[in-house]
């Protein structure tokens, strides 16, 4: 599959597909919340090109993960690299030290994330609030960052909404805007916490459609849905979440088609 | 790019609500409709009719009929005198001290206000608790009081060094009335603007500041292009009543001897006696700059809830539906 021009070129772009480190690897992950503890050590690793699809109960600590691998949390255990390098934090000795704004700010330019929420910038135009990043974070000029913004609105199916304020839009067209948001920073890897969620049950299609195009295109995806047909669709593997543990990973169809534990058989038997 | 190509807009906008349809406000929404009885061109729409508008508006009109006789038929008004000091020339510099007072001060206000604001929503508690005894000690005391502290700030200290080997200034020489002047009422203004400002920051819905982080923006930049942007509709509105506040607290002034508009008119009152009539003066034109002031303020907050669906009309707009008001429409309010 040719490389998406969406790709920033990565450091190892050079290594042939098997030799590459993983895009993503999370070791041992934790979190608490106070007395709650979120995630209880989470091991997890996403290959380039990979879709991965995260299921699980609410409250299980599927976005608390996610959000983990932007450093949107702090850790209180474990370490997550993305592209080889550790998220939010420098080893000085034995210790972990978190990163300054600035370092955080660099990292978090390669991944791009999706809300449910969609956050788009409600103060400026859709085309706005795809340049301002490329901008700002990564000092572009206004001319290119626009040319490629206006490319992906027409990829998304929005070329003609650029000048439109997102209270104008529909929920599934301000979700395809919130995705070409993340993609206009040329991300190596996308991040989605439940992206059709929030939409009526006849734009979450469109919404799908633009993930679907965009796994095809080779993207790295980590998918925190309750779609149960897209994850059997589209991901490579699904991760059942309970209670802050990755209960069980596996290719996508064999886990929700055949699931080998007990809890993500009912899990599945309950949301079906 | 293989697969990720455009696709046309399969559905018709979302969005494509009705413009100037009445949505549900005003005495006339919820009429039958005309569903109810035929169609609607038989039928002719009599608005509610209000008798006690009628009632209330004349009793008003008496009233302020006798207060206007009373108050122009009084010799002790002076209004000949009033008429000649209102374009008095020292009445004119007074006035304009009162406005670079007003704006100087507000300016002062705003600036640290923000800054006050960013501090008490710091991670750092060190950072957050200066700023918390900042607000208490400047809300916590009268202006008046911190006004005269810092006219007798030599009284203090005779010799300001800032702490830096070879400054010394004389701080009598220093702080004159004026910067006395604009460092209470600047440093008090930023207590009260720091406030208002943080409302308006935490009025911003936490995922903005998210969705900035995570796209890389530092929080400098988040706070600048995202948050600061978006709380200006909560904190427009009472900056206005601030600002008009901070026209008349300047009044406060004129006891450190500042030449303001109220004590030139006092100046001026000492030497020919004619109290009432230039404190009229000075009246006047504390009413007509908050006036103008009032006028500004709403079409500022206009500009800046253009993010809402409804914005309130200008007067024009107003006038034009009490002119259309036996039309059904003319209660719904004007979109965008
Ligand atoms: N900032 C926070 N402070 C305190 N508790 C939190 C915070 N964020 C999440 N939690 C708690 O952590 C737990 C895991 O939350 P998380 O949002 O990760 O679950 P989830 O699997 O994404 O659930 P859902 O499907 O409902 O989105 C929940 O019990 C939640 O209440
Ligand atoms: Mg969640």
């Amino acid at each position: 599959m040719k490389k998406p021009d969406t790709v920033r070129p990565g450091a190892a772009a050079h290594l042939p597909a098997d030799r590459q480190p993983p895009m993503v690897r999370a070791e041992n992950v934790r979190k608490r919340f106070g007395p709650l503890e979120v995630l209880k050590g989470v091991d997890l690793e996403v290959r380039r090109g990979e879709v991965v699809c995260l299921i699980g109960p609410s409250g299980s600590g599927k976005s608390t993960f996610l959000r983990c691998i932007n450093h949107l949390e702090t850790l209180d255990g474990g370490r997550i690299w993305v592209g080889g390098q550790v998220v939010g934090y420098q080893r000085r000795g034995s210790k972990l030290h978190e990163l300054g704004d600035r370092e955080i700010c660099r990292q978090r330019t390669e991944i791009g994330m999706v809300f449910q929420h969609f956050n788009l910038f409600p103060h400026m135009t859709v085309l706005q609030n795809l340049i301002e990043a490329p901008l700002r974070a990564l000092k572009e000029p206004k001319a290119e960052a626009t040319e490629r913004a206006l490319a992906l609105l027409e990829q998304v199916g929005l070329g003609d909404k650029a000048s439109a304020y997102p209270r104008h839009l529909s929920g599934g067209q301000q979700q395809r805007v919130a995705i070409a948001r993340a993609l206009c920073m040329r991300p190596k890897l996308m991040l989605f916490d439940e992206p059709t969620s929030a939409l009526d049950p006849e734009l979450v299609g469109d919404v799908l459609t633009v993930m679907r195009d965009l796994a095809a295109s080779g993207m790295t995806m980590i998918v925190v849905t309750h779609e149960m047909g897209f994850a059997r669709d589209i991901a490579d593997r699904v991760v059942f979440f309970e209670a802050g543990q990755a209960v069980e990973v596996g290719p996508a169809k064999q886990v929700i088609t055949e699931p080998r534990h007990a809890r993500t058989k009912a899990f599945l038997a309950a949301v079906r | 790019m293989t697969g990720f190509t455009a696709r046309p807009e399969g559905r018709p906008a979302h969005d494509a609500e009705p413009s100037g349809t009445p949505r549900g406000t005003g005495g006339t929404a919820g009429r039958p409709g005309p569903a109810d009885s035929g169609p609607a061109d038989e039928l002719t729409v009599v608005p509610k009719r209000h008798p006690g508008r009628w009632v209330t508006a004349i009793a008003l009109l008496i009233v302020a009929a006798a207060t206007l006789h009373s108050v122009f038929t009084n010799p002790r008004f002076g209004w000949d005198v009033v008429n000649t000091y209102l374009r008095d020339v020292s009445i004119g510099r007074g006035l304009l001290v009162t406005l670079e007072l007003t704006a100087v001060c507000m300016a002062i206000g705003i600036v640290l206000g923000v800054v006050l604001a960013v501090m008490r929503l710091s991670a750092n508690p060190v950072v957050r608790s200066a700023a918390f005894l900042y607000v208490s000690f400047f809300r916590g005391t009268p202006v008046l009081v911190q006004l005269l502290f810092w006219y007798n700030l030599a009284a203090l200290y005779p010799q300001l060094t800032f702490g830096l080997p070879g400054v010394s200034l004389d701080a009598n020489r220093l702080i004159t009335p004026m910067l006395a002047a604009l460092l209470g009422l600047g440093l008090n203004e930023a207590a009260y603007m720091s406030e208002i400002v943080r409302a308006g920051v935490q009025s911003v819905d936490h995922g903005q500041g998210e969705a900035a982080g995570a796209l890389g923006l530092t929080k400098m930049q988040t706070m600048r292009r995202v948050i600061l942007p978006q709380a200006m509709r909560v904190i427009i509105p009472p900056t206005g009543n601030e600002t008009i506040g901070m026209l008349k607290t300047t009044a406060l002034v004129s006891v450190l001897a500042v030449p303001d508009l109220l004590y030139s008119a006092q100046i001026l009152y000492a030497r020919n006696f004619q109290t009432i009539p230039l404190l009229i003066v000075a009246s006047i034109w504390y009413l007509t700059v908050t006036t103008v002031l009032t006028i500004g303020q709403f079409y500022v907050e206009r500009r800046f809830s253009r993010g809402n669906r409804t914005v309130a009309p200008t007067p024009l707009q107003q006038f034009r539906q009490l002119l259309r008001t036996h039309t059904p429409s003319a209660t719904g309010r004007t979109p965008e």
